[in-house]
């Protein structure tokens, strides 16, 4: 159900970052200090983590947008990496069609583009202008854009900023999805709390270093991501409710027990509904 | 034939039009309308600099307008807003120009035909000079046209392409200054400002796609520059301005049958 294309062990990282530090652009105050990072293929990593905690940052970097200040990333040879920026401002001066948009910067066939909209759920949309998509069609062009030169890793910058919370869930479910479908490794970064975890396999907390990090179960139970994000992150608790298989001996050990969290009916309810 | 000054200004005039389209498009995608007005104010500090230093009036323009071109990518690089530095940039060369103008006393006497040209005045030499550098500038934006339209759609997704939106910025500039001080010379700024600026905003409207916005508002400049041209020997009305206001004219009848 992992939908890994091959095992746990073994297997060379897609990308990996050894004590990676950033500064903020022509200071030498610290974005980032000492992170390490890697993500195998196959496998669904969130990096969360309050505004201005080096996010955005740590994916520039591993994208390789952004000069370091030390350490180094290795990325594996040939990897092909599709990607989902945050918040795309677009402008209306420019006429731009969902079909044509999906040819930038590399021109696609007709059929490429149909299966790749087909796959994130929006099909037959070739025709109209981006500037007239809703936000929820919008995410998933991206996504689909992403998608079309069959990538080893995607990776999504806060990909549901602005979507209200049944385009949220539905999102996600399209991601797992298109793991599922594609294989490909999936790094994202959020800070929708509620829901991202449920898809995760790894759980990243984010605060200019690394907080905790382990499966969504561990962190949610970690000190460090309850100071970070304080009582609102119970209701990741409640939501949370998908089971798998743990992976223990990671970074963070639960501390405070597994009764720490209980599925409430009554939230469980609400997710369905949405999911619906 | 081209003994005529009527077909040379027409040659003039389309060969302009086949560049401006595309360019222009450019011009309206990133709010560079501008550009062209920049360019001119600079050209007078170009022509001060090219007699006090006895070269050619084009090489001085030329050069001054590619300086403006590196400085508004410098400048928008760092953070400043296109319209912002072309304001302060158009403003300080027209200063800077009208300063130096004043210790070249050859200039003094008519510094307007060294800046304003007339398309009825155009000559063989200017016309291979308009067509070679719309030429050049025609297969440069060929060559660069996917990477800069998605530089243009958003730097973010260009960048993870591997594309350098600075880049694509400066090549842009640097496109457009050449055209305009090639004809600034040649046909003026008013006709090469509003060649750039105005087809390719009647032709918006229309569009679903960057290519055919760049093809119609080729289309709606050549047809401006044929039109003008036919009116002003019709009317006898000055050629430059005719053709300014043909466009201007297709730009209102555009507006009617825009889609919303």
């Amino acid at each position: 159900m992992r939908g890994l294309r091959k095992g746990r062990c073994c297997v060379t990282p897609l990308i990996k970052a050894s004590n990676l530090s950033i500064h903020r652009s022509g200071t030498t105050e610290a974005v980032l200090k000492q992170v390490d990072f890697s993500i195998r293929p196959g496998e669904i990593v969130t990096v969360v983590g309050p505004n201005g905690s080096g996010k955005s940052s740590l994916i520039r970097a591993l994208l390789g947008h952004m000069p370091l200040a030390s350490g180094g990333v290795a990325r594996k040879a040939g990897l092909r990496i599709g990607y989902v920026p945050q918040k795309l401002q677009l402008d209306s001066a420019i006429p731009m069609t969902v079909r044509r948009f999906l040819s930038l910067p590399r021109r696609v066939s007709d059929s490429v583009a149909r299966t790749a909209l087909e796959t994130t759920g929006v099909p037959g949309i070739e025709q109209r202008q981006l500037t007239r998509l809703s936000g929820g069609q919008f995410q998933r062009v991206l996504l689909a854009r992403a998608l079309l030169h069959e990538p080893d890793l995607l990776v999504l910058d806060e990909p549901t900023q602005g979507l209200d919370q049944p385009g949220i869930v539905a999102f996600y479910q399209l991601i797992e999805d298109v793991r599922q479908k594609t294989g490909a490794a999936i790094l994202l970064v959020s800070h929708d709390l509620l829901v991202v975890m449920r898809a995760s396999d790894r759980v990243i907390c984010l605060n200019g270093h690394i907080c905790c990090e382990g499966t969504p179960e561990d962190v949610s139970v970690d000190p460090a991501y309850h100071a970070l994000f304080g009582s609102g992150a119970r209701g990741t608790l409640a939501l949370y409710h998908h089971h798998h298989d743990h992976d223990h001996g990671a970074v963070c050990e639960p501390k405070l027990g597994q009764g720490g969290f209980s599925v409430s009916a009554n939230d469980t309810h609400v997710t369905e509904q949405t999911r619906a | 034939m081209l003994d005529d000054f009527l077909i040379r200004a027409l040659l003039a005039g389309l060969g302009l039009a086949l560049v401006t389209g595309p360019l222009g498009s450019f011009v309206v995608w990133r709010r560079m309308a501008y550009f062209g007005d920049s360019t001119a104010h600079a050209s007078i500090l170009g022509v001060a600099i090219s007699l006090a230093f006895h070269m050619s009036i084009y090489l001085g323009t030329l050069s001054v307008a590619i300086a403006m071109a590196v400085l508004v990518t410098v400048l928008t690089n760092r953070g400043q807003a296109m319209d912002t530095v072309l304001g302060v940039l158009a403003h300080s060369a027209l200063a800077f120009g009208l300063v130096a103008i004043s210790f070249v006393p050859s200039a003094r006497s008519d510094l307007s035909a060294f800046l304003f040209g007339d398309i009825l005045a155009v000559q063989r030499f200017d016309l291979a000079l308009i067509w070679a550098g719309a030429l050049c500038v025609l297969a440069l934006l060929c060559w660069r046209w996917q990477r800069m339209v998605t530089a243009t759609v958003n730097e973010e997704l260009a960048m993870a392409a591997g594309i350098d939106p600075r880049l694509e910025r400066l090549i842009l500039s640097l496109a457009l200054a050449v055209v305009v001080a090639l004809a600034i010379r040649v046909v003026g700024s008013l006709l090469i400002s509003a060649l750039l600026i105005v087809p390719a905003a009647a032709a918006r409207g229309r569009v679903s796609t960057p290519e055919k916005m760049a093809l119609l508002a080729t289309g709606i400049a050549v047809i401006s520059v044929a039109s003008g041209l036919w009116a002003s020997l019709q009317f006898d009305s000055p050629t430059g301005p005719s053709i300014v206001s043909a466009s201007a004219v297709y730009f209102a009848i555009a507006q009617i049958f825009r889609r919303v």
